[in-house]
């Protein structure tokens, strides 16, 4: 799936972006803890998560995460923003919750990052 | 934090280079500054992709522990054209059952740190995956002292022996 049909399909709202529509994405790794991003996520992933902080950018830049999105509409502060720009992470914001953004994305043909 | 100390950095990698970072527990702002500047050392010196990401994880898991659970810890890199290197060394509580705490989820993180997505007993599990080496000693009361390589040769025989 490329990062333009995952924007469009999650409604998302664009942060940061630094990625063109037409970049690949393989796989899709959704969790609120750093660590599984970490043991579990591969690079070329997407990461779906709730926790809008720092934390899950510099996670996501360690892991060669180019694509992060927020869930539920989550707006995150300054800071982490301003990270995503530092780290050239496209940042986007979905409407719907993890849950929903993981079905639409798995029923358009995403899979989680093989263990 | 006091980065790259004693570094001088190009590709040629004809000698070694060494390092270290002071991490201050309970820096949350700044927790994972120290495994991205070591990361940019790794990629500044040509290092293959999967090296690179392989010690990161591993230095960042370190990095995170000392942050949560030390007062102040220490981590030190040696980079030379075999291998990475990485000692993380922290004065804090200590580990009571190295054994325990090498399990998959068990962790003993308060709740405030959980709630900033850590502490979810994966660290030190990560580390040991993601190092060719890894070594731990602990000393309750104390602190701990973790080792790990990662060695650049992609197709490494025996990951992860324990010690």
């Amino acid at each position: 799936m490329t990062v333009g049909e995952i924007i469009k399909n999650l409604e998302a709202m664009v942060i940061t972006k630094f990625l063109p529509d037409e970049t690949e994405i393989d796989w899709a790794c959704a969790t609120d803890l750093m660590s599984e991003v970490l043991y579990y996520s591969r690079d070329s992933s997407v990461l779906i998560t709730g926790l809008t902080k720092q934390q899950a950018i510099r996670t996501a830049d360690i892991a060669d995460i180019r694509v992060v999105v927020f869930t539920r509409g989550k707006e995150p502060d300054t800071p982490t923003i301003e990270l995503a720009n530092e780290k050239e992470i496209t940042l986007l914001i979905t409407p719907f919750s993890m849950f929903t953004a993981c079905g639409i994305l798995y029923e358009r043909g995403l899979r989680c990052c093989p263990e | 934090m006091k980065g790259g100390s004693g570094a001088v950095l190009n590709k040629s990698m004809e000698k070694n280079y060494e390092g270290s970072f002071h991490i201050v527990g309970g820096d949350f702002s700044r927790a994972g500054e120290a495994s991205t500047e070591l990361k940019s050392i790794l990629q500044s010196l040509g290092i293959e992709k999967e090296i690179v990401r392989r010690a990161s994880i591993a230095t960042f898991e370190a990095e995170m522990n000392i942050i949560i659970y030390a007062t102040a810890g220490i981590l030190r890199y040696v980079i030379t054209p075999e291998e990475i290197r990485i000692i993380a060394e922290d004065m804090g509580p200590g580990i009571e059952d190295i054994e325990l705490a090498m399990q998959e989820g068990y962790s003993t993180a308060p709740e405030w740190v959980r709630e900033m997505g850590w502490g979810s007993g994966m660290g030190l599990p990560n580390m040991k995956k993601n190092s060719d080496e890894f070594y731990i000693d602990s000393v309750v009361g104390e602190g701990t002292r973790v080792e790990m390589v990662i060695r650049r040769q992609i197709f490494s025989e025996g990951r992860s022996n324990d010690h």
